[in-house]
């Protein structure tokens, strides 16, 4: 018999969709050429490309010449960061605690090349003050980066109100929406956002293809210097059946959002209500204003590495921030920034669903994992 | 990323759980990643440990190891327990990720603190090097017991 298996790790990465697959097959051998060719096979491919192209910017309420595709959102990160902070010579950015590794990292380097670094706190749930980052911001900052939503608890930033203070600064802000683009509606002028990076992988794409919005008027030097491709900011062939993919996964993502996110919610807060009748269970990041798709929680006197694997045993794909499951050995920076002891942290398990999942994944998920903290917690010597 | 066999011990632990009335039990912390485990042996007048139960609060890895340590120690004299080595451990669980062989040092540490406090609480020598060792674990045992109140 085929061994049960039950993806619930959305935010890491999701299968690609069928219809996905369907939209890109022409791009690899028979629509295959470069986009920069002057014939026609360079034609289609460029056609195709700029569709795509539009289509992404329409969904954000953006232009196409604002969209500049790259391979990962952690490329857009990057190429937000230090482009912006490079152009403007600058040498000031703030970003919030609970950043992606590729934005946090991305500051570490920029802090190497000189640039100070100001990390604004949040609160508990997870969420920025945008008045804190109205008192870190200076005559000499370049760029404010908030994530859109936390990829570990869930957490929705307020967005449109720290964009209003960066608008009312006159510095660039950037949001990376790698957790919310086609999960939450964006629209980058109503919600005062100057750069935004969106992935194809979390929302039924393939890998290989994101983006970042650039607003016109925003200065940003390029990283990847080459043959001019993405209106010279980003240079290199480009991956067209990847973009073609990734467009196409965003307009199903965006005719499809309300009726999925209701149905998520439903079954993320079932999750939520019932893991916290488990004793010791407590709930990351917020009860409602969270990622439709996300749940969180810690549980004391439990290893989240030990969960995961006793999880993943019976077959269901989860995530923790324990320290033990990073090659480094530290709890998680965002656990830690909502107030988390390391020891709290060393018990945190995500689960995130999608479009695939059912109902009763989610009932075989609520009936074993009583049974993996109950069998962690008699071996275990805190009680 | 793991073995077999650490699956296996972590799966089904051997001898985990209390011991009544203990010979001497060990405690020991890892100040890095936080993980806790107690070991308690049960000593005959021979210096053979005839049953040890361990209780671990950590990662796969440390649950392995704690398991396969009880494996190794028992039916064996004390002062042959303290023979066992990481690599022991490590080869007895089929391989460790190198991210991981410092949880085989804190079964390791817990059992030499199990021995110690046998030694300890029946007026018997303690060998210098056993001595010494308790100072550091209980140092750091004391630090994440206090992570935990």
């Amino acid at each position: 018999m085929k061994k049960k298996r039950v993806y619930l790790d959305y935010a890491a990465t999701t299968p690609v969709d069928p219809r996905v697959i369907k939209s890109m097959r022409p791009f690899w051998s028979e629509k295959f050429g470069n986009t920069v060719s002057l014939h026609s096979f360079g034609r289609e491919a460029k056609a195709a490309l700029e569709n795509s192209r539009k289509k992404i910017a329409d969904l954000i309420k953006a232009k196409s010449s604002e969209i500049v595709f790259t391979c990962s959102a952690t490329e857009s990160n990057n190429l937000a960061l230090k482009g912006v902070v490079e152009s403007s010579g600058k040498k000031h950015i703030v970003i919030s605690s609970i950043e992606h590794p590729c934005i946090m990292n991305s500051a570490e380097w920029l802090k190497g090349q000189g640039v100070e670094i100001t990390k604004v706190s949040v609160d508990k749930y997870g969420f920025v003050n945008p008045l804190d980052v109205e008192k870190a911001i200076t005559k000499n900052t370049a760029l404010v980066s908030v994530i859109h939503a936390s990829n570990e608890i869930g957490a929705i930033e307020p967005i449109k109100e720290i964009g209003k203070i960066c608008r009312a600064k006159g510095v660039p802000f950037h949001t990376d929406a790698a957790q919310t683009f086609g999960k939450l509606l964006i629209d980058v002028n109503k919600m005062n956002i100057d750069l935004l990076t969106a992935c194809s992988h979390k929302i039924y794409g393939p890998k290989g293809a994101a983006c970042l919005f650039i607003r016109q008027g925003v200065g940003l030097n390029p990283i990847l210097h080459g043959g001019g491709q993405e209106f010279g900011i980003r240079s290199s062939s480009v991956n067209v059946s990847a973009i073609v993919g990734f467009a196409k996964a965003a307009e199903l993502a965006e005719k499809e959002m309300e009726s999925e996110n209701r149905r998520l919610i439903s079954l993320r807060d079932k999750i939520i209500s019932r893991a916290l009748r488990i004793k010791g269970a407590y709930l990351t990041g917020h009860s409602e204003k969270r990622l439709p798709n996300s749940a969180s929680f810690y549980f004391s006197f439990v290893e989240g590495e030990s969960i995961i694997l006793h999880l993943d045993l019976a077959g269901i794909a989860s995530s923790t921030g324990s320290a033990c499951s990073s090659q480094k050995l530290e709890p998680s920076h965002v656990l830690l920034a909502i107030g988390l002891k390391p020891e709290q942290a060393h018990g945190s398990l995500r689960v995130s669903l999608g479009r695939f999942t059912t109902e009763q994944e989610v009932d075989y998920f609520l009936k074993v994992l009583p049974k993996v903290i109950a069998k962690l917690r008699k071996i275990s010597p805190l009680k | 990323m793991y073995s077999e066999k650490v699956l296996e011990h972590f799966q089904n632990p051997h001898n985990y759980g209390k011991i009544k009335n203990p010979s001497g039990v060990g405690k020991a912390g890892n100040l890095r990643c936080g993980d806790l485990m107690h070991l308690y042996i049960k000593v005959d007048k021979d210096e053979v440990i005839k049953d040890i139960k361990f209780e671990t609060f950590g990662c796969a890895a440390a649950i392995a190891t704690s398991s396969v340590v009880t494996d190794l120690a028992k039916g064996k004299k004390v002062q042959d327990a303290l023979r066992i080595s990481s690599q022991d451990i490590v080869k007895s669980l089929g391989g460790l990720p190198i991210v991981k062989i410092h949880c085989s040092l804190l079964a390791m540490d817990a059992l030499a603190e199990a021995v110690y406090d046998y030694l300890k609480k029946n007026k018997k020598e303690i060998p210098k090097e056993i001595e010494k060792k308790h100072k550091v674990l209980e140092k750091q045992k004391k630090e994440i017991e206090k992570r935990y109140k």
